[in-house]
Formats: C-alpha cells, structure tokens, sequence
C-alpha cells in the first residue's frame, strides 16, 4: 500500500504490506535504525517517536495510519556534528549504560517537556486546576513508559532535568 | 501477524457501511490494544477500517450542562481538558493512571471502553479461554488468577475489565453515542456497555456487530467530592488491582468484574446514614473469591473508606 511520511523533514513514500508497523518502516525499509525495537508490544518505549510533535510508541501503530503524518526520530533530533542539547545532557550526565533504550528516553523526554509546557496533568500532579511543577516525582511519573534495563534511572531525571531547569 | 486489507473512513456513517460490506472487520483507532492483540495472533481481521481520523475529537459544551466527548479524542486531551480537570476531577485522575504518556496519546475514548482483559489466559494462546476460544474452557478457574474478578464472575470466565476511564465515567453517569450499522444513532448509559461473562464471555459489550461508538457524554457532575484511586503491583504503568471512582454519592470499582462495577449496593448504604466502612461491607457481602485473589476483597475493603474521606476532602475544597 502506497504511504507518504514526512520523516525528519523529508517526504518518503513508500509501498509498504498493510501489516508493517511505523517501526518497521523506519528501521527496514528507510534505514532509519535509531528508533530501536526492545518488546515491540508497547511496554518499554525503546521505540518512542514523535509523530506531529506528540511522543508515541512507534511499534504500536500502522505505518499506513501514518500517511501524511511528519514523524521525528532520534536521527532528526540532532546530528554528530550538531547534537541537540538533551542529547549532549545525556552525554554530559551519563544517562545510559548500553544505549539501546537512549533513542526513545531522549524522544520521549522532548515530547514530555512539550506536554508539561502544554500543562497537561499526570498522576502526581497535586493541583489539577494549577500550572503543573515539574518535581522529581513528576518527571519519574511522566517517564514511566520508558524502561532501562541498565537502570541509569538517576541519570536519565538528571540529564532531563539539566534541561528542564529546577520546578518553580 | 495475518494478512488484512486497509482503508481510512472519511466519515462515520461510510465507516459502518464499510463495516457491513467486509466479512471479519474491525474498526482501528488508536490502535495501542487492537494491534497488540493481532501481533500475538488474538485478534485476526481481515480487514482494518481506520476510524481515528473521523471528525469525532472535539470536546463540546452540552445544552444541560454536561460535555460531549468525541470517540476519537486522545485519553490525554480528554484528561488535559481545562472544564474535565476542573468539574471531572475523576475521569481526568483516571485516564492518567492507565498506561503511559507514549500509550494515552494514541489511546482514544472509544477504544479506551472496547479494550480487552489482561488475563494472562486471554493473551497465552496455548492456554484455554472461553473469551478467546469459546467452549475451550477457563485456564484462569483453576490457574494463577490473582487478578481474577471477585464480582459478577462465571464459571466460563473471570477475567476483569481493565480501563480505569470507564470506572470514573460509571462513576459520572455518563452515556455513550454510538452508530449502529443500519445507520441509526444510539445513546445508552456506559454502565450498562459493558456485560457480564455467564455462558457467553467473548460478547463482551451490548453493540451491534459493526456498531461504532460516536462520544461519550457527561452529564452535569454530580454534588459533592470526587477522587480516583487505584492500587497496583508498582507505582506506575501497570494495570490495576483494585481501583474506585467516587463522584458525590456515586461509587464505581475498577479491576473486580467483567464490566466497572457500580456499588450500588455501597451507594444505598450511604445515603441510609451507613459509616464508609459499612457500606463498602455491604457491597462485598456479594464478593466471592477463587483461590488466589482473595486479597482483593480486604484491599476493596480498605480502599473505598480511604477513598470516599479523600473526596469528601476534595467536595469542601471545591
């Protein structure tokens, strides 16, 4: 089935089975291996993209539901000459061991601050009514769909908040 | 996963028609349930009709007061809602505590009540499941049920329904718009969506085949306080144990039966001058246990007092 995405800025169209996840489009068939597939069932976030601005599971969902979408990946956040400055946290912070679930950490910390600025509520937010406070505890919260196996946890809020500056 | 064919509906009424014209359809929106369920081989369409770009995602003031909640908005724009955060504290407390941030944002209001159970039985496709595979029995009766219901069950099934949004719109009164596929529209409260196992546990809602849930509609909130709260094996991003919705003198149970459970017996008890732990009593005078899940009925026991003080709380602050 004929399917046009815009990813990284750049229209790609690609004749695709009805069957290949967003996921498998960008790493098998544009080569775009940064997005990593760790359960493929939705339950780590190793594949967190973000499709129009808004962070989701890439394996979860139908490249072909994805005509006309403009996805970023990790390759499209920044580049080895000009990295992006929540790549460069992490680097600077030491937020990961092996990498593999970094792609998706830092994706979905860009689309997660996006939300806070957009004021959207989680679990911990205390004041539903208020601007939300991006405490420690929010953050965690907020990052929970994100798993790492090496457990750089302590890095990773670390790294995120060296960019997210301290709750007011 | 097997082969099926693809089309985007361009509006509602020619998604039920596509419904009809297609042998073994299924209507895809956000897709975070149904796609996980067709890779494990679960679920097997023939053929996919995407409903998740229909113009079905405004949230809308109703003429009495309430709001009407397109089928296709996000779990998180419904809990980001300014009028829902405000005046629905509940349904916005529950969204928030099902899946993750990356999960909400796909996961839309109609797909969010047509999910399905976790029970690992339904997910293990070598294990018999009337749900899954009717007439091949119940591999959780006897097997690791932990997470079974305690309300409602049957012999063939006792599986739980696992959205914690469907508790707190139980909660909240409210009704769901569907469009049926002979093309006439339906309105009926979503306590009464969802049904219980009996002899039939793979009917898991009262929609027609290929009918096709349009909004959700909240009535004027309720007086008084309310909260949601849940209980789970980790702090976040897990399914629950037990979870209740209180909305004024309106109590709803989340991970105990096949369907949000409104305690009705609980809320009568209550408005007759009961104390909280007595009515929650009276609720679970109906319980029953299957060998593993016996806590659930102490955890309910403990939680809805807990519950019903904090929203009384939160009734005062309002």
């Amino acid at each position: 089935m004929r399917t046009t995405i815009t990813v990284n800025g750049e229209a790609r169209s690609m004749d695709l089975d009805t069957r290949t996840t967003l996921l498998d489009a960008l790493r098998e068939h544009l080569r775009l291996t940064g997005s990593k597939k760790g359960c493929d069932h939705g339950q780590c976030g190793a594949c967190t993209v973000l499709v129009n601005g808004t962070r989701i599971n890439a394996c979860l969902s139908l490249a072909v539901m994805h005509d006309g979408d403009e996805v970023t990946t990790i390759e499209g956040v920044g580049a080895v000459d000009g990295l992006h400055p929540m790549q460069v946290a992490f680097l600077t912070e030491d937020a990961f061991q092996c990498g593999y679930c970094t792609p998706g950490q830092i994706c979905s910390a860009l689309g997660m601050l996006r939300e806070v600025a957009d004021n959207w509520p989680s679990q911990e937010t205390q004041d539903l009514t208020g601007p939300v406070r991006l405490t420690n505890d929010e953050l965690r919260e907020r990052m929970s769909g994100n798993i790492c196996r090496c457990s750089a946890y302590p890095q990773i809020v670390a790294a995120i908040r060296s960019i997210a500056g301290e709750p007011a | 996963m097997r082969p099926f064919t693809y089309e985007r509906a361009t509006d509602a009424q020619a998604a039920v028609k596509a419904m009809a014209e297609h042998p073994n359809a299924k209507f895809l929106a956000g897709g975070t349930n149904l796609l996980d369920l067709m890779k494990l081989e679960i679920e097997h369409p023939a053929h996919l009709i995407d409903v998740g770009r229909l113009p079905l995602a405004a949230i809308e003031d109703t003429a009495e007061g309430g709001l009407r909640i397109g089928a296709m908005t996000t779990n998180s724009h419904v809990a980001a809602d300014a009028r829902i955060r405000s005046r629905y504290r509940v349904l916005t407390q529950a969204i928030v505590a099902g899946g993750s941030g990356q999960l909400r944002n796909k996961a839309t209001t109609g797909g969010n009540l047509l999910q399905r159970t976790r029970c690992a039985y339904f997910y293990d496709t070598a294990k018999p499941c009337n749900k899954r595979h009717p007439g091949s029995g119940c591999g959780a009766l006897e097997g690791l049920n932990r997470n079974s219901a305690i309300f409602g069950a049957s012999d063939a099934c006792i599986a739980t329904h696992p959205s914690d949004m469907a508790v707190a719109l139980v909660a909240l009164d409210a009704s769901v718009e569907t469009l049926t596929p002979w093309g006439e529209g339906r309105r009926f409260p979503v306590a009464e969506l969802h049904r219980l196992p009996g002899e039939t546990p793979q009917i898991e809602t009262r929609l027609a085949p290929g009918e096709l849930i349009t909004a959700v509609v909240l009535p004027r909130p309720p007086q008084g306080g309310q909260v949601y709260r849940k209980v789970r094996d980790r702090a976040s991003y897990a399914a629950g144990l037990a979870s209740v919705a209180v909305a004024g003198g309106n109590l709803a149970l989340g991970a105990v039966a096949h369907r949000p459970w409104r305690a009705d017996k609980a809320e009568a008890a209550l408005k007759s001058g009961a104390s909280p732990g007595e009515a929650i009593a009276a609720e679970l005078a109906g319980a029953a246990q299957n060998g593993r899940n016996g806590f659930k009925i102490n955890l309910v026991a403990r939680l809805v007092p807990a519950a019903l003080e904090e929203a009384r709380a939160n009734g005062r602050d309002a």
